[in-house]
């Protein structure tokens, strides 16, 4: 590979235990050390990020006994975009006895990841997602129930058991209110210290181990330090650095992407999900894009017209006239393929001019056939809500027409590199859910994101950090009067003058949807060599002109949203090249990322095990310097690597 | 269409608020309510003037984060709808729109359209919980649950918190919010050992910052996830049996 800069580096250690994979996770927390009861309270611990990852992990750290100071730019603990996952969780809990195991749920994940996930990660994910059903049934999450009182569960895409547990199309919203409950049953504890409308603005780093994090206020604007023996980053995702997406409008990768800057690993970014089943953009004034739950894909029928110039109402077009080309191409699981395989499947469609709707960008997600079969109630108490959802957006009621949906950014699998132990390449720096790299490989299943981001915070790492804190027993954490802190604090501000000072004419909104426009044209669905380089060129300039003609007003001694949005898209411009700097060298296609020149004969996805089978994780070099890659083979013991066939 | 916005502006929670007036032209009826105010903002900054302060976030209708008063309503004319879900086609070509924060002595204004709803978390802290530390939880259908008691359970969880019922409330008080919360435990059987002590912990907090509820069913109309007054008096009926049971013995009741 020309003009890589490559490194097979000892210091990726994944810390991955030995011995039969049933087994690791129990030997693992047996051998890491531990920290006493009384001597919780002697250390400190920083969560930057409160969804359901951060909110789970500061709550478990209070309950045992640590001091947490827990860090989210919202108002409430209670609003993080871990909020609007509808669908629901996986666990195998195999409670309605279709065969269900822990085996299978990895065997699943690590399939549906498409083979570029560690299998020793995922298999301790499948493990404790029976735990998480558990307390959060405890916590008093409203799961759906039969009538016999016990616990109901539904299908997701890539998988041929029933074993998602769902509370209506809100099970993320009744997660996040349960994690969101015990962290506010342990800051009335005094064991969590809060911090609200509080954004982190960088990462302290001294002697190569994570001292602590600088803050701004963002109603005061005040910038302060705050040290511990170690950093949380729950921060999540990054999917809006392609501007529309479904993320929230905040959503932002500033945590991770400071943290990378400061020697943490940035692993597989070019592996982002396409979701299939979104409302397609009405008009260019579009802020964001609106995901329909992958449930509806268990009732509704995804078809498209046979002729693309069939110009009538759904309705009126007969049932030998639509080409139900999901259920035609994969008969075995037909609307329910991994979202991949769907969202390439509609693009297809899309490119062969055979798309639905006034701009010709979405495909018909048809409610009819279920409608008949359970009747309309059935329908309204499985997914009213989005129905209703659906209505308000689109003034069309899916109850009568078919749905229009389409392809939206909405996950990015990759993340901060981390180890076994979720810590990242800085020592004392940890990063949990979305904002890790390590459990969905190149492509995520649904009702996955839910169980991760709980599975780290209440069941991983509370174990793992105390094998890095016992080593700093009664070492006190560095002061914040320390250079390491006053140089970041001198640097926070300067470029927070630097964003104001600029003076331009363009608004931090206007570079957000050009940067957008390149990442979904050249970095989305389908990439190739040429493209990204284009795209990595375009970025450049972007960037240039933005620190050039960026317009903000207002100061940074008040509440200024500008601002704020100014910062997070600085650090979406650098990601952004990264993302395509990462997608040119995976000369391969694999889940999320489809390279055009690598394909079966009939369009799938072409992996290549022989040269690809690693984990691309990037070094920060400096400013001037292109990152450098480090590789983690990745090694399959239990699920050999197959071409994935959903036929 | 074009539209005439009366704005509240307030540059902070000391400073003096007051309307001031923009015009927005050639606003697509596709648009949401904050994309009209997106546009509204971007050419508030070509012109030199600062950007109105407005909270939002998820733009789907469940973080709860936005809100604003709508010629006098919590989220505008269309019921059962948050502001991010309101849609400019519910509006007339030449209508006059005007756009306040929350107004309530317990929500201060941050500024412009932002308030301070950290009350919010204040009654949630004091008791809207159930208490059980992680690891603790047995089986979870070890404990069947009435599929009633869960589905109501589940109405009044639905709650995003935005404070919309607090808004709308001629006493500014949070009753509906307060009895979403604490119903939504007390309804399961997993809530009943903390039901009568987080009945009085949440209901004596939420009267240190709120008004006191008089039955106007204001709150009611105003929520945008339609959570009925019902739990308003489930939420009394625990607060009463509270104070003259034995909540020893509350198991049993």
């Amino acid at each position: 590979m020309e003009g890589r800069n490559v490194t097979d580096s000892p210091t990726l250690d994944a810390r991955i235990p030995s011995g039969p994979i049933q087994g690791r996770w129990n030997q693992h927390k047996f051998d890491i050390k531990l920290v006493n009861p009384a001597n919780k309270r002697k250390y400190e611990i920083i969560v930057v990020g409160t969804g359901l990852a951060g909110a789970s992990a500061a709550a478990t750290f209070g309950e045992l006994g640590y001091n947490v100071k827990a860090f989210t730019y919202h108002d409430s603990a209670r609003r993080a975009h871990s909020i609007a996952a509808q669908g629901g969780i996986n666990a195998a809990k195999n409670y309605p006895n279709d065969g269900d195991s822990i085996y299978r749920l990895f065997y699943d994940t690590v399939k549906g990841g498409d083979f570029r996930s560690r299998e020793s990660n995922v298999y301790r994910l499948a493990e404790v997602s029976n735990e998480i059903i558990d307390q959060a049934t405890a916590q008093g999450v409203p799961f759906a129930r039969e009538y016999g009182g016990l616990l109901d569960n539904r299908s997701f895409g890539g998988a041929q058991v029933s074993r998602t547990f769902y509370a209506r199309g809100q099970t993320g919203q009744q997660l996040l209110l349960g994690a969101y409950q015990a962290l506010s049953r342990q800051i009335d504890a005094g064991t969590v210290e809060f911090f609200n409308r509080s954004e982190l603005l960088d990462i302290v780093v001294k002697d190569g181990r994570a001292a602590g994090i600088v803050v701004r206020d963002l109603v005061t604007g005040e910038v302060t330090p705050h040290s511990a023996h170690a950093v949380v980053l729950a921060t999540g995702g990054y999917s809006n650095v392609f501007f529309l997406s479904t993320n929230a409008m905040a959503c932002n990768a500033t945590a991770i992407w400071r943290a990378h800057r400061k020697g943490a690993f940035f692993a597989n970014p070019c592996f982002t999900q396409i979701h299939p089943t979104c409302i397609p953009a009405s008009d260019e004034h579009q802020s964001k894009l609106t995901l329909m739950s992958e449930s509806l894909r268990n009732d509704g029928r995804i078809w498209v017209p046979l002729d693309p110039d069939d110009k009538r109402q759904p309705n009126d077009i007969p049932e030998d006239e639509r080409d139900y080309y999901l259920e035609r191409q994969y008969p075995a699981f037909g609307n329910l393929v991994p979202r991949d395989v769907a969202s390439r499947a509609a693009m297809r469609m899309i490119d062969e001019n055979r798309g639905v709707g006034p701009l010709k960008n979405g495909v018909y997600l048809d409610f009819r056939s279920a409608i008949e079969r359970l009747g309309r109630d059935r329908i309204e108490e499985r997914y009213g809500n989005l129905f209703e959802m659906y209505e308000r957006i689109t003034d069309e009621d899916p109850y009568r027409v078919p749905m229009r949906i389409y392809p939206a950014p909405h996950y990015t699998m990759g993340g901060l590199w981390v180890d076994y132990n979720l810590m990242t390449t800085i020592p004392g720096l940890y990063a949990i859910g979305e904002a890790n790299f390590s459990d969905h490989g190149a492509n995520r299943l649904g009702a996955s994101a839910l169980m991760q981001g709980v599975a780290d915070g209440y069941f991983v790492i509370p174990y793992t950090i105390g094998d890095y804190l016992s080593k700093y027993l009664n070492v006190d954490p560095v002061p914040t009067d320390d250079p390491a802190f006053t140089e970041t604090l001198t640097e926070v501000d300067a470029r927070t003058r630097r964003f104001l000072d600029i003076g331009g004419t363009q608004s931090v909104d206007h570079f957000h949807r050009k940067l957008g426009a390149i990442m979904i044209e050249y970095c989305g669905l389908a990439r190739s060599r040429e493209g990204l380089e284009k795209a990595i060129d375009e970025i450049r300039s972007l960037r240039d002109e933005f620190w050039r003609d960026l317009k903000v007003l207002g100061s940074a001694e008040s509440l200024n949203q500008s601002l704020e949005r100014a910062g997070r898209v600085a650090d979406f411009l650098e990601l952004a090249e990264l993302m395509c700097r990462d997608a040119i060298d995976r000369e391969e296609s694999c889940g999320g990322h489809f390279r055009v020149e690598h394909q079966t004969p009939d369009g799938e996805a072409k992996r290549d095990d022989e040269d690809f089978a690693f984990v691309s994780a990037w070094a920060w070099t400096g400013e001037s310097t292109p990152q450098e890659l480090h590789k983690e083979p990745l090694e399959f013991e239990y699920v050999q690597p197959s071409q994935r066939s959903y036929k | 269409m074009d539209l005439t916005l009366k704005v509240w502006r307030q540059d902070g929670p000391a400073a003096e608020g007051g309307f001031k007036t923009y015009q927005a032209t050639n606003v697509s009826p596709e648009a949401s309510f904050l994309e009209m105010l997106d546009e509204v903002n971007e050419h508030l900054n070509e012109i030199g003037e600062e950007p109105i302060a407005f909270d939002h976030d998820c733009r789907e209708g469940i973080c709860g984060t936005c809100g604003v008063m709508i010629n006098g309503d919590p989220h505008g004319p269309q019921s059962g709808t948050a502001t991010c879900q309101l849609h400019m086609r519910k509006f007339d070509d030449g209508d006059a729109i005007t756009i306040e924060p929350w107004r309530a002595s317990a929500f201060p204004v941050v500024k412009d359209l932002i308030v301070d709803r950290s009350a919010f978390d204040r009654i949630i802290e004091s008791g809207g919980y159930i208490s059980v530390n992680t690891g603790a939880a047995p089986d979870a259908n070890i404990i069947p649950v009435p599929k009633a008691a869960a589905d109501a359970a589940m109405d009044a969880a639905a709650c995003i918190g935005c404070g919309a019922c607090v808004a709308a409330c001629p006493n500014s008080a949070a009753n509906l919010f307060t009895a979403a919360k604490m119903e939504h435990l007390n309804l399961l059987p997993q809530g009943q050992a903390e039901r009568y002590t987080r009945a009085v912990a949440m209901v004596e907090t939420m009267e240190e910052y709120f008004g006191s509820c008089s039955n106007h069913g204001e709150c009611e109309k105003a929520c945008p996830k339609n959570i009925s007054i019902d739990f308003i008096a489930m939420m009394n009926r625990d607060y009463v049996k509270a104070q003259f049971g034995n909540v020893v013995k509350s198991g049993q009741r």
